[in-house]
């Protein structure tokens, strides 16, 4: 009984309305905030800032965001990718022509051209589902990004074809472009996921979050029960898109320092799509797990043989995480819908009862 | 409060009337010509053999399906049709022949989920789950836990409902139909396929709140001894058609409803 409620009496309904409502709980995710703000900039070498923990936080602000589209509502969207191009091109646009508003801004603000763009393209979600809204989204997909690659003024006619960041400054240190350390990135990078899977949290515990699930889970009674189908799915469309949207503008100015139209890719859709699946569907928790896992297995994978040993050609390493990666997606969904969220979840109620086998 | 009587309710207001409905899937006439009301207060029960046009004169009533003609009266207002959204806002809930549940949501989401209706505070709000929202959430949380209580099903709030046998998820789902708290609440056949026990209960709690809350009823149930206890009026369709119409003893005797029932050709 290491870990276990006995004792933590809910006196009133605000305390069991609390998201975390056992003690244990709470402390957890203190000290993981901690650990995340403290201990993980002070110790931390650049390669772990740099290659590992700020992309992680921003694919797990995407895997969030796909997740509300897909697992909380039920919708399926492989056009991820184009939604966090928007963002990054939309930015990147804001950025240059109001050079005097703090960058963080912008790339917050990015979030509501990428919502609109949702939007637009979540309207057919009222007449078709499933696979045939999965296609829907995948020709968003590819027009958007055409439209990255063949209008040359959302990269304000660079000859790259590419959008470039430069440095700008938050009380006079710099926060993007090639000055700004990784240690600043990833604190702001932090700050900015905290927060959004904070209200991603309050959102999915309350009125709008059992609407979107009541809506997954069964539309007809749903409607009969007087949701509007339309108006919340394309609320999902937007606070999903959002979400990815910002994702796509901190992966730009936060970690890549510029990109390309390929970065917004379908490869990219499904590279989130995958971690929501491995993740599990309907969890916010999982999509910090699912990050992790996807993204960084592969370089676990890459790095640690040599350093035990071991010699594998980058090749061999490329082919075995795409074996491994594939291999457990097709685990998960045969096995464990729910993902790694809800192994957590197993393990957490066995350790509730330990020693005891129930 | 108490329930009222045969007399009241014959001359008590009409809240709801179908004129004329008449309703086709393609060559299939699953309702012809279909006129009866309910009564504000009454338990009216819906019977006939199977696909006989019990369900689908739900759905016309909460606007699921368009009948392509007559009219309807809720609340003295008629339309050719109602709209889902306006049928739930305008107090009319249901239940489902085969339980349309939220399946992976807990009993007590789904119940909350009922009360999505009465929740407003904005977006803004929800994402800070603070301040309004959050006292929003406590006071429909209050009414949730009344619901449980009254339904008895404290112990699987936490639970996700499919996972709950049959006879307790009919339960959850007359509860989240509750929620909503209706003036004109449809029951499509909440006793299916549960035991005598469980049955009882669900007599009980049906009665209750016909009687308490004043709950005007639309009931379509099989067994004729739950029909006859539980009824102020009782109509007959068959074949989509209507055959009878009365109090329970009227439509006991009635020869049209005997045949139907026997299966006599027409
Ligand atoms: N969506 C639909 N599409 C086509 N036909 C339908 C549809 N819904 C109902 N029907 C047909 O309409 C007729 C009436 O069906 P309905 O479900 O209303 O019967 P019911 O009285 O509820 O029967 P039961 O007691 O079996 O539930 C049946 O012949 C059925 O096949
Ligand atoms: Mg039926």
């Amino acid at each position: 009984m290491l870990y276990r409620e006995a004792g933590q009496f809910k006196t009133n309904y605000a305390s069991d309305l609390a998201v975390f409502p056992i003690l244990q709980d709470r402390m957890g995710i203190a000290a993981i905030l901690l650990v995340a703000f403290v201990a993980v900039p002070y110790f931390g070498n650049d390669f772990l800032l740099q290659a590992i923990m700020i992309p992680f936080l921003i694919f797990s602000l995407a895997t969030i965001g796909l997740n509300l589209l897909t697992g909380y509502t039920g919708l399926l969207s492989l056009g991820t990718g184009a939604f966090m191009g928007v963002g990054a091109y939309a930015c990147y646009k804001l950025e240059t022509l109001f050079p005097g508003v703090n960058i963080i801004v912008w790339i917050v603000t990015a979030g509501f051209a990428s919502a609109a763009v949702g939007v637009l393209f979540g309207l057919p979600s009222l007449r078709i589902k499933g696979f045939y809204l999965a296609i829907a989204t995948l020709a968003a997909q590819f027009f958007l990004q055409w439209c990255f690659v063949r209008i040359p003024w959302l990269f304000n006619y660079n000859t790259s074809g590419a959008i470039e960041v430069g440095t700008h400054t938050l009380f006079g240190i710099p926060i993007t472009g090639p000055n700004a350390t990784s240690t600043t990135r990833y604190l702001i990078a932090l700050s900015i996921v905290v927060v959004m899977t904070w209200f991603a949290s309050n959102l999915v515990h309350g009125r709008i979050g059992r609407m979107w699930m009541a809506v997954r889970d069964m539309d007809i009674a749903a409607e009969l029960m007087g949701i509007r189908l339309l108006p919340t799915k394309l609320l999902a469309f937007a606070v999903s898109s959002f979400y990815c949207g910002v994702a796509g503008a901190m992966l730009v100015f936060l970690w890549y320092g510029g990109a390309e139209a390929d970065v917004f890719s379908i490869n990219q859709s499904f590279f989130i799509l995958f971690m929501v699946i491995v993740g599990g569907l309907g969890s916010l928790l999982g999509s910090f797990l699912g990050a992790a896992f996807i993204f960084i297995l592969p370089i676990f994978l890459r790095y640690v043989p040599p350093h035990v040993g071991m010699s594998i050609f980058p090749a061999t390493v490329e082919h075995i995480t795409f074996m491994i990666t594939g291999g457990l997606i097709i685990f998960f969904l045969i096995v464990e819908p729910h993902g790694l969220a809800r192994l957590w979840q197993t393990a957490k109620q066995k350790l509730r009862v330990w020693p005891f086998p129930y | 409060m108490r329930a009222p009587s045969v007399a009241e309710i014959a001359a008590g207001d009409v809240l709801l009337a179908v004129e004329g409905v008449s309703l086709a899937f393609g060559g299939v006439k699953a309702v012809s010509d279909v006129s009866f009301d309910i009564r504000k207060g009454e338990i009216r029960a819906i019977i006939g053999p199977n696909g006989a046009g019990k369900t689908s004169m739900l759905n016309v009533i909460n606007g699921f399906y368009h009948p392509q003609a007559g009219r309807i009266t809720f609340k003295g207002k008629t339309r050719r049709a109602m709209r889902p959204h306006a049928a739930a806002a305008g107090g009319i809930a249901r239940t489902f022949q085969n339980v349309a549940l939220f399946k992976s949501m807990t009993t007590l989401d789904n119940i909350m989920a009922g009360r999505s209706l009465k929740m407003h505070k904005s977006f803004f709000w929800q994402i800070f789950r603070h301040g309004p929202a959050l006292s929003e959430e406590i006071e429909h949380r209050k009414t949730a836990e009344e619901i449980i209580d009254f339904l008895e099903i404290e112990h699987i709030r936490r639970i996700p409902v499919g996972k709950l046998p049959y006879g307790l998820q009919k339960r959850v789902e007359l509860g989240r139909a509750l929620a909503m708290e209706p003036d004109l609440l449809l029951l499509d056949e909440p006793m299916a396929g549960m035991n005598l026990e469980e049955k009882e209960d669900m007599s009980r709690y049906i009665l209750s709140m016909n009687n308490y809350y004043g709950t005007t009823i639309a009931l379509i149930e099989h067994d004729m001894g739950v029909v006859m206890d539980l009824s102020d009026r009782v109509v007959v369709l068959d074949y989509g058609r209507k055959i009878a119409d009365g109090t329970p003893d009227e439509v006991k005797k009635n020869k049209a409803v005997i045949d139907a029932y026997l299966g006599v050709a027409h």
